[in-house]
């Protein structure tokens, strides 16, 4: 847990930052600081805005209004500068498939202009850390999910970037690669590099120093995962019952319940905390609770998200138990 | 140092192009087979000296000068006699039919008219074909020495020297055409692809968040490119002179600018296309867009010189109208660039403002 000191160096500096397309505003007055060697997450569902703002970060956008330092450099109008000192690591595989997994290194580090000594020792030990060896004469089009994601990393971690962006980038992967992936960004903000990274998974919001949690365009709530959960104002009960539907729809006529959801036998319900004991409240609002086992369980993620936006997470929200 | 720098940025993307080139194997086989199969389909089938039209005879005489004279027709190749007919009607359906495209009508009275030295018949054309009518318009006067026995024919007005094709073959004006025609499709449709691919790909997204300019860009896609357009002139023009024993009389090097020029131009042209498409099959339909008006204005098939003017301003501005005037007047009249200012001008003017344009059209940014 990490509160951001005024004094601290900021990797991103985003004051007021808004997008539109027509009418469509994708973000709204979007604040974002981002201390450098922390892994930032945005959470959200698909379209909530994270992907516009990552490309406004990136200068690929000019936001309609709002003023953005990034590694101190003012974005838009030096984002070719800024291009040399950041990684960029895009939702689809934007590698050359018909190229192979050295090939592809070669490339993109001829594009930064290394020099041809720097540029194969940096390769080889790109490959040996990201587990590459075997694959690398093979056509980046064969590489399974994980290993494209771990090319794509590699790639964008050529030119020794200060500064990561990840859009999505464990959506095509399975949850032990997914792993394996976190490991290896925890060893990159190690050695001091920051990283912005989009996400919908609530296990990997849980992992970063720092998390936003965007809904159509708006940042909800932002914070560190453990502030975010003490200060969501609700306490989490879960309760084993029969008929469990029926149950979940009369509870959320309370004003004093938050949320209800299903989670197999039990049903979680978050309770306002301004009910001091719900226990013992939730036992009297449904007398024929008496028997049923209930117990306080401990906040995370899903809950503050579905606090913040006032809603279930619905389908793209995915909470994967790794 | 960042001079070094673009020439190994445009470096990378055209050794990446060449390696994505050389492993899509139809895209490679087509940079070969497109210019062989087609030189050597049009060299044998575009003729422009007309022969063998199918014609009708209907000899109302039945007279043994009817007969002469139905020879004398088959002995000038124009035509060749396929049907004879009793009566005009019959032989005027069989042109509605198809059968035919003429038919020469002979009256009973024929031996008659042949020794008052009058008009002998009629041929019914059917004039849709302008070509074919044009060559029986040619059989108006065909001489009946051979038949009458006096000396009919008037002495020209004229003598016409035949100056670089005296044998009129048509291969010798299609071959250097059609690598005006062949270059101008391959070039275009690699470049205009050329960008598309890449954003339909996904790959640009990470391209524009590289260090990597629009005219280094642009610069690299292009060059491979002209080693294949080399490849393409070397087949058309080496199977063009073996094959259909077409004289190259101007010199190696002027031929090889003139072409130089020209290829960069078509590129260009494919690389603003390729900037302004946004899906391939967009890119492939303005390349269409471009090569017809290609072939059929710039001089490859009709003399330019006969189109109206609105037409010509129009092909005037196609590279490939000035390149079909260049490349004839280097291989058949043994002409050099030099002697072509404006034509010269012209390409090289084109392929630096396409060179810009496409460089400006191309934006690193999304919006």
């Amino acid at each position: 847990m990490s509160n951001l000191s005024p004094s601290s160096e900021l990797a991103i500096d985003a004051k007021g930052l808004t997008k539109k397309f027509g009418q469509l505003a994708a973000v709204s007055d979007l604040n974002l600081q981002v201390p450098k060697g922390h892994i930032y997450g945005f959470l959200g569902p698909n379209g909530c805005g994270k992907s516009t703002s990552i490309r406004m970060l990136t200068g690929l956008l000019t936001p309609t209004e709002g003023s953005i330092q990034v590694l101190g450099m003012s974005i838009p109008k030096q984002a070719e500068a800024l291009r040399l000192r950041i990684g960029y690591m895009t939702q689809k595989f934007s590698l050359y498939e018909d190229l192979t997994v050295k090939e592809n290194l070669e490339f993109i580090s001829q594009i930064y202009c290394l020099s041809p000594n720097d540029s194969r020792s940096k390769i080889s030990q790109l490959i040996s850390t990201y587990n590459l060896l075997k694959q690398q004469h093979q056509f980046a089009g064969t590489l399974s999910g994980g290993q494209k994601q771990r090319l794509s990393l590699a790639c964008a971690c050529l030119n020794e970037p200060e500064l990561l962006f990840l859009d999505e980038p464990t959506s095509a992967v399975d949850p032990q690669n997914r792993r394996d992936f976190w490991e290896q960004l925890f060893d990159l903000s190690e050695t001091g590099t920051s990283i912005l990274v989009t996400t919908h998974y609530m296990d990997e919001a849980e992992r970063c120093h720092g998390l936003a949690i965007m809904e159509q365009g708006f940042i909800r709530a932002d914070g560190s995962p453990n502030d975010l959960m003490q200060q969501m104002g609700v306490n989490v009960l879960e309760v084993s019952h029969s008929s469990l539907r029926e149950l979940k729809n009369s509870l959320l006529a309370f004003k004093e319940i938050k949320s209800a959801a299903q989670l197999g036998s039990r049903l979680r319900v978050l309770v306002d905390n301004r009910v001091t004991d719900p226990n013992a409240w939730l036992r009297q609002a449904r007398p024929d609770l008496k028997q049923a086992e209930i117990r306080l369980a401990p906040p995370n993620l899903e809950d503050v998200f579905v606090t913040v936006t006032g809603q279930q997470p619905s389908s793209p929200i995915i909470s994967a138990e790794v | 140092m960042s001079f070094t720098n673009s020439i190994r940025r445009i470096k990378a993307i055209t050794v990446k192009e060449i390696r994505q080139l050389k492993r899509d194997r139809i895209t490679f086989g087509m940079v070969v087979m497109i210019p062989l199969i087609q030189l050597l389909l049009f060299g044998y089938a575009i003729n422009t000296d007309v022969r063998n039209v199918p014609v009708a005879i209907v000899d109302q005489s039945d007279s043994a000068a009817g007969r002469w004279i139905v020879e004398a027709i088959k002995v000038t190749q124009v035509a060749s006699v396929e049907a004879f007919y009793k009566t005009s009607t019959e032989a005027e359906a069989a042109i509605t039919r198809g059968e035919v495209r003429a038919a020469l009508i002979l009256p009973p009275n024929l031996t008659e008219k042949l020794a008052n030295n009058e008009t002998l018949g009629q041929w019914i054309v059917d004039g849709s074909d302008t070509m074919i009518a044009g060559a029986m318009k040619q059989l108006r006067n065909m001489p009946l020495d051979q038949i009458t026995g006096i000396n009919t024919q008037k002495p020209a007005t004229f003598e016409v020297a035949l100056f670089y094709n005296p044998e009129q073959r048509s291969a010798v004006n299609i071959v250097p055409g059609l690598i005006a025609v062949i270059l101008t499709m391959t070039m275009i449709l690699f470049t205009s692809a050329a960008i598309v691919r890449e954003r339909e790909k996904g790959n640009l997204e990470l391209l524009i968040t590289t260090p990597i300019k629009p005219l280094e860009l642009m610069l690299g896609k292009i060059l491979p490119y002209i080693i294949v357009g080399l490849i393409q002139m070397t087949i058309i023009l080496g199977l063009g002179h073996f094959i259909f024993d077409v004289p190259i009389n101007g010199s190696l090097a002027q031929l090889l600018m003139g072409t130089l020029l020209f290829i960069a131009a078509s590129l260009t042209l494919g690389l603003i296309i390729s900037t302004i498409a946004r899906t391939q099959l967009q890119a492939m339909q303005m390349t269409i867009f471009i090569i017809l008006p290609t072939i059929l204005l710039s001089g490859f098939m009709f003399p330019f010189e006969a189109m109206p003017k609105p037409a010509q301003w129009i092909a005037e501005i196609l590279p490939a109208t000035h390149f079909m005037r260049i490349i004839r007047a280097v291989v058949l009249r043994g002409g050099e660039i030099g002697d072509m200012p404006f034509d010269t001008l012209w390409l090289v003017g084109f392929t630096v403002i396409g060179i810009i344009i496409a460089s400006l059209r191309f934006n690193k940014r999304l919006d």
